[in-house]
């Protein structure tokens, strides 16, 4: 929790605050390890957040399918990934759509970091 | 008397994983990476190690943010890999050695480290997809492993002065074991990458350099970077080249590279393989 370090541009660093405001959250992820609760989340996604006692800011950014929004909510993002995965989402949907680019775009970002 | 033959480094990005269960090591995305691999798995005939002691970081498997050590050590008759949320199909049961996980848990403590000790621990694709990838004869693993996990997941993390520590501690144990075993330490994770926030997609080529010429024969000289200087110049999941200071350390003294592969990108990461061996006293 070092508010003297500068931050890092479009970089939240998972300290104790995040984990503290992201508890309900990475917690209803983390039960996502198993398939039961994947079935469960999938056939009534309200009811499950809820049994999670996520909070409304939580559970708008897990409606809303917006990556950058469920991180403000403090999750963090290999809970998240599993949470990711129930949509077939694996980390570059995901980095495209924190980035704003098409998913062949943020691919091909990729590659060319290589060349 | 044990011997350390080696240390090899390896990325551990779970789409790996899924490329092996798809048998996609030929395609062209997949190759320039698998084919980092048969070099390694040569040399790993010949230094036949019968043990194996590896430094990861847990993704969310065993460990969740309820109780999340710096370090844990494995001290388990077995290793389970287990679903993590996605469905890869598990890269199976790998065989532990408690007793001599507890003759490292006393010397960690005897150095001053304060590690937890895990008589039943799931391990999760950071373990299985490195073994997965020198023993490709898919569930048949011919060596006894040490899990040792390091907290790479929520600040504050420890320090590379810190693992490189831990693994010398780790590698004192190894020297004084007294049955006769080939023992390989290995570091997974990294190397750059950033999955999360609007800076996801993040890779650094020359640092990744640096740190993998530095390994050979001068890892002190990583020791100065901080967590956050890790985070700014490798990318926030950059920061698992700690598990590789860790089993640096572990071979303690003076190293040789074997081999080096490097290839950008596999998923979102700047991937990497390396051998080192033990200079000859």
């Amino acid at each position: 929790m070092n508010a003297s370090i500068q931050d890092i541009p479009g970089t939240t660093l998972f300290n104790g605050r995040e984990a503290l405001k992201g508890y309900a959250l990475n917690r209803m992820c983390y039960s996502f390890n198993q398939a039961e609760n994947r079935a469960a989340f999938l056939a009534d996604e309200a009811s499950y957040c809820r049994r999670y006692h996520l909070t409304p800011a939580q559970r708008d950014a897990v409606a809303s399918r917006n990556v950058l929004t469920m991180i403000a909510a403090g999750g963090n993002i290999y809970y998240l990934a599993k949470l990711g995965g129930i949509f077939g989402l694996n980390v570059q949907d995901i980095g495209a759509q924190q980035t704003g680019m098409s998913l062949e775009a943020f691919k091909e970002k990729l590659v060319q970091a290589g060349k | 008397m044990a011997q350390i033959v080696g240390f090899i480094g390896t990325s551990h990005v779970p789409a790996i994983g899924k490329a092996i269960a798809q048998n996609l090591q030929k395609d062209s995305y997949w190759k320039p990476f698998f084919d980092g691999f048969p070099p390694v798995r040569s040399w790993l005939a010949q230094a036949a190690p019968d043990l194996i002691v590896m430094f990861y970081n847990d993704h969310g498997l065993n460990f969740f943010l309820d109780k999340l050590p710096t370090f844990a050590v494995g001290a388990a008759p077995q290793y389970v890999n287990t679903d993590e949320g996605w469905g890869i199909p598990s890269l199976g049961a790998f065989r532990g050695y408690p007793e001599l996980s507890w003759h490292i848990i006393e010397q960690l403590v005897a150095d001053e480290f304060d590690p937890v000790s895990c008589q039943e621990m799931n391990v999760d694709h950071a373990f299985s997809i490195p073994l997965a990838l020198l023993y490709p004869d898919r569930m048949h693993y011919p060596v006894r492993v040490v899990p040792i996990c390091i907290n790479t997941v929520q600040h504050p993390l420890p320090s590379m002065k810190r693992c490189l520590a831990l693994g010398r501690s780790v590698g004192r144990a190894l020297a004084s074991w007294p049955e006769a075993a080939r023992i390989l330490v290995m570091g997974t994770g990294g190397l750059s990458h950033q999955l999360d926030g609007a800076r996801a997609g993040f890779i650094n080529r020359d640092f990744d350099q640096q740190c993998l010429d530095a390994l050979i024969s001068d890892p002190e000289a990583l020791q100065h970077y901080s967590v956050h200087e890790l985070v700014s110049l490798a990318g926030t999941q950059g920061v698992e080249i700690l598990n590789w200071m860790a089993a640096r350390g572990a071979l303690a003294g003076g190293a040789r590279q074997v081999y080096r592969n490097y290839h950008i990108p596999i998923s979102n990461t700047a991937s990497a393989v390396q051998v080192l061996e033990p200079l000859r006293q």
